[in-house]
């Protein structure tokens, strides 16, 4: 049993044979074969649903198979908890980090195993023990920043020396970079080469089919708990993945832009508008047109579009829908048909508890209810009407936390779709969501410019936006510091303003 | 029941469909031990069964109905009042002093009137303080149940002739209590008809969704355009509303001003374990009235099962945290295994 972290990590193969697992009758893996190859990166890509987590947490000891086996280098294992998976060098990096911000960074990778001397923990043994590590893996962290203060990448790297720290040898990776910066991401890919050059095996599902491309050894595809197939990347292409996860070709990622309204109305008209990480912002909408907000995480983007729907203190400038001025208040905003899809529909959009129907109609019940008395008939006639819209079928009194990610980011359309709206924000609204639901919410979006409804697209993904909207802002420490329409719309020109020096904005600025 | 007076008539087949199948068991967990208890203690002791035994346990029960079902509301919405108890005396006894000092039918009227809204001013005080000092609904609760309690002894100054307990045994008041329509307790009626308002409150109104918006996610719901801290604050003005027609109507039962901590003590534990052990998720977000009212009947039958049967009243306190115990740990264990 290895206990500590060495560079030549210990060669473990892992084997999965004619693996099984159904929950409540309802199978979710069905025969799975699968090598992991040590050293290697191996990707699991597949919709949400199609078992790739499930599998993972079978290989991590988190779920027990009900057929099939688990060898780990050519002798059977049955894990019964993560903690018997990690005994044998298997570690996994769930999507939720589980750290303890008001640690420092040495002592989270040692919690639980800290060096001590007759019962006390040795700070200094722990901090000599911290930097031989992070040596050892060249990482660069700071032993004694405290884990809160770091961002999201950084303290995946701490969750990662951690599973070194308790000589892992396999790291499963869920969706690492979902929350990652262009510039983060780049780092954890960083990561991840230097983890399978020193020979540790990463198993990474992600959503991102560029980053497996480019990151991985070799991809297995799966859909619908089979396994499609397992092949090299050298052998795959996105449209080679996207046929094989959805078992049919998808057409264009994007669906055509409306013409782009030139003459029209503005809808939103927003001036100089100040608040919490917002520096004066001042931006409109033609009725029609889908404006992109672009920029690292952090820049500000989702603090300007909570200015905008009033859901934060506004210290200073005006925003006007149709020329006439909205309060700094949701109710205001809603009232005068802004509508705000928020950036993490799990913490700032549904309420998992309740059922699918009443989070559709949750922000309109009054058009539901009379004198403050809900009308189910009415009520499921309208959240019945606004599912089928959006697509999402099945029994809508499912609490809404049953659904997939896509299909939970369409519940919040249908939200927004119930009232006629003049302004729709939708911050980060495909994050999450797997390739075929994506196409479905382009077209929602597509759909509501079509009608007439000035639509704001916020998202980290530059592609996206540049596929979806007419014209591109670039925001950047709370202002919006380039405008891109047309031609000079590119990826190059977005990430150079993204990432500008503030000193050389002017000249990237387009004209 | 049958509140939805909608215009179009619904088709009946969609909701009466595989409803063996909709039924969500584990939400239906407090109904089997209550149904085993209540046939276990019919069988047992042939007193239990009586109209005069199940009367009287209603009877006595009312007061903590009436405020256990206000507290789910604040449960739900993500709250908690830890000050009911402490209400409660508090209400009893500006109630008992007004009728004392004023004196006759006026005064009786106006201890009734000075008691209810002394109960919903607490409450408003109570939300207030949570939400917009944004101080822990614990701590907030738990800290005004000693300032309440201090209050209710200064107060009490007035109302007591030289030593001994304020007494109230006029009968311009206690008619709240000895009346009995239809055989049944003027109380188990005001308790009666406010369960109902509460419970289809939170099942049938605008209001009752946001309740349960509120307590299952905040942040989803203030962006939703639902004002958060006036839900909050309404439901703990309902508490403390509560809290004040209890501690009236319980003055009316036993006419004398109750003035011991550990009774308001005892009231906020048995209201607090009645919703828990019903089911009510103390995270808030869900739960529901009815479930209150078995929890707390469920507690009730069981020490009125244990005076029927003659056991040790030692063992009751005992038993009723080892429900408490089971009823939460069943909760648990069974959101585990569906995970």
């Amino acid at each position: 049993m290895p206990t500590t972290a060495s560079s030549d990590a210990p060669q473990l193969l892992i084997e999965l044979r004619g693996v099984g697992k159904s929950f409540g009758g309802l199978p979710v893996l069905t025969d799975i074969d699968l090598r992991l190859e040590p050293g290697s990166v191996h990707a699991l890509v597949g919709e949400n649903g199609a078992g790739k987590s499930t599998l993972s947490k079978i290989i991590a000891g988190i779920y027990t198979a009900d057929t099939g086996e688990l060898l780990v280098n050519g002798e059977e294992a049955a894990f019964g908890t993560p903690r018997e998976a990690l005994d044998r060098g298997i570690a996994a990096i769930a999507q939720e980090l589980a750290l303890v911000p008001g640690l420092s960074v040495a002592e989270n990778v040692f919690l639980g195993r800290e060096p001590r001397t007759l019962g006390w923990v040795s700070r200094r043994k722990l901090r000599k023990e911290y930097v031989e590590l992070a040596k050892r893996t060249g990482f660069t962290l700071e032993a004694d920043a405290l884990v809160g203060s770091l961002r999201t990448a950084d303290q995946q790297k701490v969750e990662i020396l951690r599973a070194l720290a308790r000589g892992a040898s396999l790291i499963i990776m869920d969706e690492p970079t979902a929350a990652l910066s262009a510039h983060d991401t780049e780092l954890l890919h960083g990561v991840v080469r230097q983890l399978a050059a020193s020979g540790h095996t990463v198993l990474l599902i992600s959503h991102f089919l560029s980053e497996v491309l480019e990151l991985c050894d070799t991809i297995t595809i799966l859909r619908d708990g089979h396994l499609i197939r397992t092949a090299p990347a050298a052998d795959e292409t996105e449209a080679t993945l996207i046929e094989g996860m959805l078992g049919r070709t998808l057409g264009s990622v994007f669906p055509p832009k409306p013409p782009t309204p030139t003459e029209g109305e503005h809808v939103l008209t927003v001036t100089d508008l100040v608040g919490p990480g917002v520096n004066g912002v001042s931006l409109s909408i033609r009725a029609g047109e889908i404006v992109g907000l672009a920029g690292l995480v952090g820049a500000g983007r989702s603090e300007i579009a909570h200015a905008i729907y009033g859901a934060v203190r506004r210290s200073g400038g005006t925003v006007e829908v149709d020329g006439v001025e909205c309060g700094p208040s949701v109710p205001a905003a809603l009232a005068r048909g802004i509508f705000l899809i928020p950036e993490s529909r799990k913490e700032q959009g549904l309420v998992l508890g309740r059922p699918i129907r009443q989070n559709v109609t949750l922000s309109n019940l009054s058009q539901v209810a009379s004198g403050g008395w809900v009308r189910p008939s009415r009520e499921r006639t309208q959240a019945r009407t606004m599912l089928e819209r959006v697509t999402v079928a099945g029994d809508d009194r499912r609490n809404v936390s049953a659904l997939s990610g896509g299909n939970q980011q369409k519940v919040l359309f249908a939200r927004a779709l119930q009232r006629a709206r003049k302004v729709l924000i939708a911050d980060e609204p495909t994050r999450g969501v797997d390739v075929g639901s994506r196409r479905a919410i382009y077209d929602l979006i597509v759909e509501q410019a079509a009608q007439g409804i000035g639509v704001l697209v916020i998202s980290s993904d530059v592609e996206e936006v540049l596929g979806l909207a007419h014209r591109i802002l670039v925001v950047r420490g709370g202002r919006v510091v380039a405008e891109f329409s047309g031609e000079s719309m590119t990826e190059e020109n977005i990430i150079t303003a993204a990432f500008a020096d503030p000193n050389t904005i002017e000249s990237t600025r387009a004209s | 029941m049958s509140n939805d007076t909608s215009p179009q008539p619904q088709p009946a087949g969609i909701a009466s469909r595989n409803l063996a199948q909709r039924i969500p068991w584990r939400s239906v967990a407090i109904v089997a031990p209550f149904l085993a208890v209540f046939i276990a203690l019919s069988i047992g002791s042939p007193a239990f069964l009586s109209f005069q035994n199940v009367g009287n346990v209603l009877d006595r029960q009312s007061g903590i109905l009436i405020v256990a079902a206000a507290s789910t509301l604040v449960l739900i919405a993500g709250g908690i009042d830890l000050s009911i108890g402490a209400t409660y005396m508090f209400t009893a006894v500006i109630c008992g002093t007004v009728m004392v000092k004023v004196g006759g039918v006026a005064g009786a009227g106006l201890g009734i009137a000075a008691g209810v809204i002394a109960g919903l001013l607490v409450g408003i005080a109570n939300g207030l303080i949570i939400t917009y000092l944004k101080i822990n609904p614990l701590i907030a609760t738990l800290a005004m149940s000693f300032i309440i309690l201090g209050a209710t002894k200064l107060v009490s100054q007035f109302g007591k002739q030289g030593v001994g307990q304020i007494r109230v045994d006029f009968p311009e008041f206690r008619w709240l209590a000895t009346t009995e329509p239809l055989g049944i307790s003027l109380p188990t009626w005001i308790a009666f008809v406010i369960l109902v308002i509460l419970g289809v409150v939170l099942w049938r109104t605008t209001f009752g969704r946001y309740i349960y918006a509120a307590g299952g996610n905040a942040e989803a719901a203030r962006l939703a355009g639902i004002r958060v801290n006036l839900v909050r604050i309404s439901t703990f003005a309902l508490a403390g509303l509560a809290a004040g027609i209890a501690g009236v109507v319980d003055l009316a039962r036993t006419p004398s001003v109750p003035e011991n901590d550990a009774i308001a003590t005892t009231l906020t534990f048995t209201v607090l374990a009645g919703i828990v052990v019903g089911g009510t998720s103390i995270l808030g977000g869900e739960g529901a009235v009815w479930r209150t009212v078995l929890g707390i009947l469920f507690i009730a039958m069981l020490y009125n099962g244990f005076t029927l049967l003659r056991v040790d009243p030692l063992f009751q306190g005992i038993a009723l945290g080892t429900i408490i115990l089971v009823a939460v740990g069943f909760d648990a264990w069974s959101k585990y295994r569906t995970r």
